[in-house]
């Protein structure tokens, strides 16, 4: 009975090795281990073996079984794998063609400049405040230090639509009417972007409408080492942790010291190049010390309470630090200016 | 304001900074300079010759045969300018010398005749044609008969002087002068200050006031005037230095006595006027406002019409000069003239700003006045002048000056600490350290304790307080000793409002919808200021905010929408063939209820969005989708999903929408915004093709959206779908219907989507059939078979007795 085992083994194990088809193997399966199948019809004949023999076959049945099955179970998924290879080959494509193309928007590059300024400021504590762009003269001029028939308000070309309204010149009116909404009780940490109008013709470094984003810092002991330190953060996050600064006097009605800050060219690193007309240094913003008159005029105690403020447009900043050689890119929104920069 | 460098020495000492070192320092310390310019390029062998003799070349007409003494040798030369003289002083290039136009002087021959070397005129020397004076702009140059022959031309005509050209700013008149400036050099180069001669020897014998009196009727705007008296003037051209350096200064010179007065406009910044005494035609100033009607034809030959807000100087009859802009025709200053009044007068600024805005004549004398003159400097600038006539006019100076004086002459005096000054700066500058800068500057000051009293003089008139000050003590010492800090002390937590973070939220969601930002002007033309006015605009009359001085047609108005400036957008792109074009913005719009404006206008935020061509191209595998009405709608629908808002949309009809093709887009019953199709018409006003916009006010949203969005539980069990295919009656609105189906299936229906609509072939004329897929679901069990059926069956009845609708089999 062991070698009526042992053979029909042999005889299984090579003829699975043999089949071709997972229709050969199940034949096999009924053939050997079926309920007629040849190791059944062994077993049978167990009755009639002696008690200690009995145990002896049974394993020899069972490992006989187990490895016929186990035979069949490769042989099956070997089978398998091979018909799916073949499956998969005749499924090549040819994957060099274009894919669905993705239709991509985005936001505009002043956008995402405007963002960026937001979030620093916003980091360092800044609220982000807005106004009308239709102004009164009281909040565009006079409430900055800036009377009417004042000489400096010549540095400004205006959009009148009344005597007494017009398109605002930059965004300070914000400021003005943040500081009057405090009534010079609280201190203030604010910034304001914002489009702002001025009657320039449209070339290449003029708009007549464009953006600005100004800041303001109101408190008691506010300095110009302040507004230094500040506006040197700002310059390293937007333009690289190795720009420079610089300030130099300057005039605005609403401050007092007044400066300009300039950074260190980054095409030369200061060396003095085109793009820094040879100076080594680039005009970025202008800001100061709030005057006193401003404070005063927005019910703020210039004895108790000082400030910074500083200005700056966001185009020039967009310019500078994407090399864009014309303003005029920002607003006639050519869809191949505009998908340059919607990951900026 | 143009400053010479050569001139600029007369003050100050530069012998240890070069120009380029000075334009430096200048712009460092607040006054910008723009750029420097060499008068013209190192020449060398062009001297000053002595034209000995002069006769008419044998073989040809214009050309002229000189011998020419040029000191050490004296050369032929064949010179072709009408101009030239024996007897003349010239500037010779002699062979070997190079023309700043690049031209080498050679030896050569001219029709037979050797010519060694070339007389030059001015502009062949380098010098700007437009500065050049009159007499000597069409020949060679002449020199005055003390030039000594064989000087370098060079230092004669000025040639290596440098320009530095100032941005001075509305706050620093005092640098409006040569004097200013050299006082800012000074302080710069910690260097003293040599001060013109003002010393006048003036004729005993003569009074001015046996000449002339002064009047003002408007003290005002006119708080002094002084008239000298100069007489016998000899009319000739201006010292040769002079001349120099007001052609650098971009000045052209004429003659002697308005040389002189153009000169001491410039040295002190103070305009002068001189009239020829025997054409004013009286013997008494009146300064007065002009009368209405009033005319006078000014020193460029325009008739002026003046008005009661011009101040004008009179003989007491008629104007004879608009105050500190410009002098008149009548007795202007010729080459007969004899005698001279001269005015030196302080005209308020106001006054002369109202002139020049109105006349739009804008001179060197208005620019300062309007900025504003040194009150202490207004006589000393007349008795300068007429020191310099006496010396190059030959005049005689009258005795006296025939003067209204009621100007406030007194110096400001403002009181600093150091404290004040360290707190202000947020450093620890020394007392000396402030001194230094004070006496840098020759500010006078006293000291009292703690406090230090400055006298501010009065040709700085920015400073008055504490704080300007400040900026001269910073400015001086140098802002790069600053240190850097960041304001200590009270904090906020910093952030976006509310509305802020949505808006950014909606870029994010178009941006990501495939929909590409766009910023356009908020000007437009009148006509496209109106048009595609979203509903809560278009219920009340609406008007659209016009400037009153328009630089253009196309900028003139404040839009009402957003959609013209984006049309205009696409049609840019289309007409650089990208076609395929989706946009998006979010701007203000100007609403005025008032038909003229009196007050601001409403401004609310929109947000539009413009599409056309293709939404979908996949060449090669034949998937191409154009925009259409449900693409925009899409969008549409999405964002308000996104921002967990419920509208409807309603067909509506609008001026410049396809009437077929549009929705109002309602929030709560208000209609908030449009989506649809540009009318083919209005496409072809813009020169764009078939396109789809929306556009939606912001605000609306802002008041309605929920911030903070409550939760909601996730579904434990599961949910049942029913669908049902309606025939409706063509023009009865699916969406209409769907709404009904919510209705009436709430609770348990949570959903209600259409997911089939058939007209056409086997169905009835005039029917459509649209099937919806109702989504049932309860959050406390599983819902059973009947529970559905009762609600299924409860809709079929109440939709198709209120639409007169029956379920397709």
């Amino acid at each position: 009975m062991k070698e009526a085992l042992q053979a029909i083994e042999s005889e299984a194990l090579a003829s699975i090795q043999k089949a071709e088809s997972s229709q050969e193997l199940q034949e096999m399966k009924v053939k050997y281990l079926g309920k007629k199948g040849s190791l059944t019809s062994v077993l049978r004949g167990m009755g009639k073996l002696s008690k200690e023999e009995r145990p002896v076959i049974g394993e020899l049945a069972n490992n006989v079984r187990e490895s016929i099955t186990e035979a069949l179970e490769t042989k099956t998924e070997k089978l398998e794998r091979e018909a799916l290879n073949e499956q998969l080959e005749n499924e090549t494509i040819d994957v060099t063609l274009p894919g669905n193309p993705v239709h991509v928007g985005g936001r505009h590059l002043l956008t995402n400049i405007m963002e960026e300024i937001e979030d620093l400021f916003i980091g360092m504590g800044y609220e982000v405040k807005e106004g009308p762009e239709v102004e009164t003269d009281y909040y565009n001029f006079e409430a900055l230090n800036l009377p009417k028939n004042h000489p400096a308000r010549d540095m400004q070309d205006t959009f009148f639509i009344t005597n007494e309204l017009l398109l605002r010149t930059q965004t300070s009116p914000v400021q003005a009417r943040t500081m009057q909404s405090y009534q010079g009780e609280r201190p203030i940490k604010m910034i304001c972007p914002g489009k702002v109008y001025r009657r320039d013709t449209d070339d290449a470094t003029h708009s007549h409408q464009f953006r600005q984003i100004e800041g303001l810092v109101v408190d008691k002991n506010i300095t110009l080492s302040d507004l230094k330190g500040t506006l040197d953060v700002f310059a390293k996050k937007m333009f690289g942790k190795d720009r420079e600064i610089r300030l130099r006097p300057s005039f605005f009605p609403f401050t007092e010291p007044s400066v300009e800050m300039d950074v260190s060219c980054k095409v030369c690193d200061g060396e003095g190049c085109s793009v820094c007309k040879q100076t080594g240094w680039i005009e970025i913003l202008g800001g100061g010390m709030v005057h006193p008159r401003v404070l005063e005029m927005s019910g703020y105690d210039p004895s108790i309470y000082s400030g910074f403020a500083f200005g700056m447009g966001q185009e020039r900043i967009a310019m500078l630090k994407y090399g864009v050689n014309d303003i005029r890119h920002f607003y006639t929104n050519d869809v191949r200016f505009l998908s340059q920069y919607h990951q900026a | 304001m143009l400053v010479s460098y050569n001139w600029l020495r007369n003050y100050v000492n530069l012998d240890k900074i070069t120009p380029e070192e000075l334009a430096e320092k200048i712009t460092r310390s607040g006054i910008e300079v723009e750029g420097i310019e060499y008068l013209a390029p190192k020449t060398e062998n062009i001297v000053v010759g002595y034209v000995k003799s002069c006769e008419k070349h044998p073989d040809a007409d214009k050309l002229n045969l000189c011998q020419v003494d040029v000191g050490e040798e004296a050369l032929q030369i064949i010179c072709g300018a009408p101009n030239v003289g024996q007897g003349q002083k010239v500037a010779v290039a002699k062979p070997g010398a190079k023309l700043p136009n690049g031209m080498k002087i050679k030896k050569v021959k001219l029709r037979g005749i050797e010519s060694n070397g070339m007389i030059c005129s001015l502009q062949e020397l380098g010098l700007d044609e437009k500065y050049i004076p009159a007499d000597v702009a069409e020949g060679i140059f002449v020199f005055p008969e003390d030039a000594e022959v064989g000087t370098p031309v060079q230092e004669l005509l000025n040639l290596d002087d440098a320009i530095l050209d100032l941005d001075v700013l509305a706050n620093r008149p005092d640098a409006l002068s040569m004097l200013g400036v050299a006082y800012e050099v000074a302080a710069l180069l910690d260097q003293p200050i040599h001060l013109p001669d003002e010393s006048l020897t003036v004729d005993q014998s003569i009074e001015a006031k046996d000449y002339i009196e002064v009047k003002i009727d408007s003290i005002e705007n006119n708080p002094y005037y002084g008239a000298f008296i100069v007489r016998d003037v000899e009319i000739k051209p201006a010292p040769l230095w002079m001349r120099n350096y007001l052609m650098a200064s971009g000045i052209r010179p004429i003659n002697n006595v308005v040389d002189i007065t153009n000169f001491v406009l410039l040295e002190y910044g103070q305009p002068l006027h001189a009239f020829d005494y025997d054409q004013f035609g009286s013997k008494q100033v009146l300064i007065r406002q002009a009368n209405e009607n009033e005319t006078l034809v000014t020193l460029d030959d325009q008739e002026r019409q003046l008005n009661e807000k011009n101040l004008v100087i009179t003989n007491g009859e008629v104007p004879v000069a608009l105050a500190g802009v410009m002098g008149g025709a009548n007795s202007e200053v010729t080459d007969e003239t004899t005698n001279i009044l001269l005015e030196a007068a302080y005209f308020e600024s106001a006054s002369v700003r109202h002139t020049v805005k109105q006349t739009g004549l804008r001179s060197e004398s208005s620019t300062r006045f309007e900025k504003g003159v040194d009150p202490n400097r207004v006589k000393r600038a007349g008795v300068r002048a007429c020191m310099l006539l006496q010396k190059y006019a030959n005049a005689k100076v009258a005795s006296g000056v025939v003067e209204v004086d009621e100007l406030d002459k007194s110096e400001k005096s403002v009181v600093i600490t150091k404290a004040k000054v360290n707190q202000r700066l947020g450093m620890e500058l020394d007392e000396k350290d402030i001194i230094s800068v004070l006496t840098r500057l020759q500010f006078e000051f006293t000291q009292n304790g703690e406090e230090m009293i400055v006298e501010v003089p009065t040709r700085r008139r920015d400073i008055s307080i504490f704080e300007d000050i400040l900026e001269e003590v910073i400015r001086i010492h140098g802002y790069e000793h600053l240190p850097y800090t960041i304001p200590q002390g009270w904090v906020q937590a910093g952030g976006l409002t509310d509305i802020q973070r949505l808006q950014r939220e909606i870029k994010n969601y178009l941006s990501s919808a495939g929909l590409m930002e766009t910023l356009t002007y908020s000007l437009t033309n009148q006509k496209d200021a109106k048009r595609f006015l979203t509903p809560d605009i278009e219920k009340e009359p609406a008007y659209s905010v016009g400037l009153a001085m328009p630089m253009s047609e196309e900028h003139s108005h404040l839009r009402l929408s957003l959609i013209p400036e984006m049309l205009r957008v696409l049609q840019h792109n289309i007409a650089r063939t990208q076609t395929d074009l989706a946009y998006y913005e979010i701007g203000k719009v100007f609403v005025s209820r008032e038909e003229s404006v009196t007050k601001q206008p409403i401004e609310n935020l929109h947000v539009a969005g413009a599409l056309t061509g293709l939404w979908h191209n996949h060449p090669w595998q034949q998937e191409k989708k154009s925009v259409d009405f449900y693409v925009a709608k899409g969008i549409v629908e999405g964002l308000f999903a996104h921002l967990e808002l419920d509208v409807t949309f309603v067909q509506t009809r609008m001026e410049d929408m396809h009437p077929g093709r549009c929705a109002e887009i309602k929030l709560n019953g208000n209609g908030i915004g449009y989506v649809g199709q540009v009318h083919p018409l209005a496409a072809k006003d813009f020169d764009v093709k078939e396109t789809y916009v929306f556009e939606i006010n912001l605000e609306a949203i802002f008041s309605a959206h929920q911030q903070i969005p409550s939760f909601t539980d996730i579904p434990r069990y599961p949910s049942v779908t029913r669908d049902i295919a309606f025939i409706l009656d063509n023009d009865v609105p699916a969406g209409n219907v769907q709404t009904v189906i919510k209705e009436i299936g709430a609770p348990l229906v949570k959903d209600v989507s259409i997911f089939d609509v058939y007209q056409g072939e086997h169905m009835e004329d005039g029917k459509k059939s649209v099937a919806y897929r109702l989504l049932y679901q309860d959050p406390s069990h599983t819902l059973k078979d009947d529970e559905v059926d009762a609600s299924y069956h409860e809709i079929i009845e109440k939709v198709n007795s209120q639409f007169g609708s029956y379920v397709r089999s």
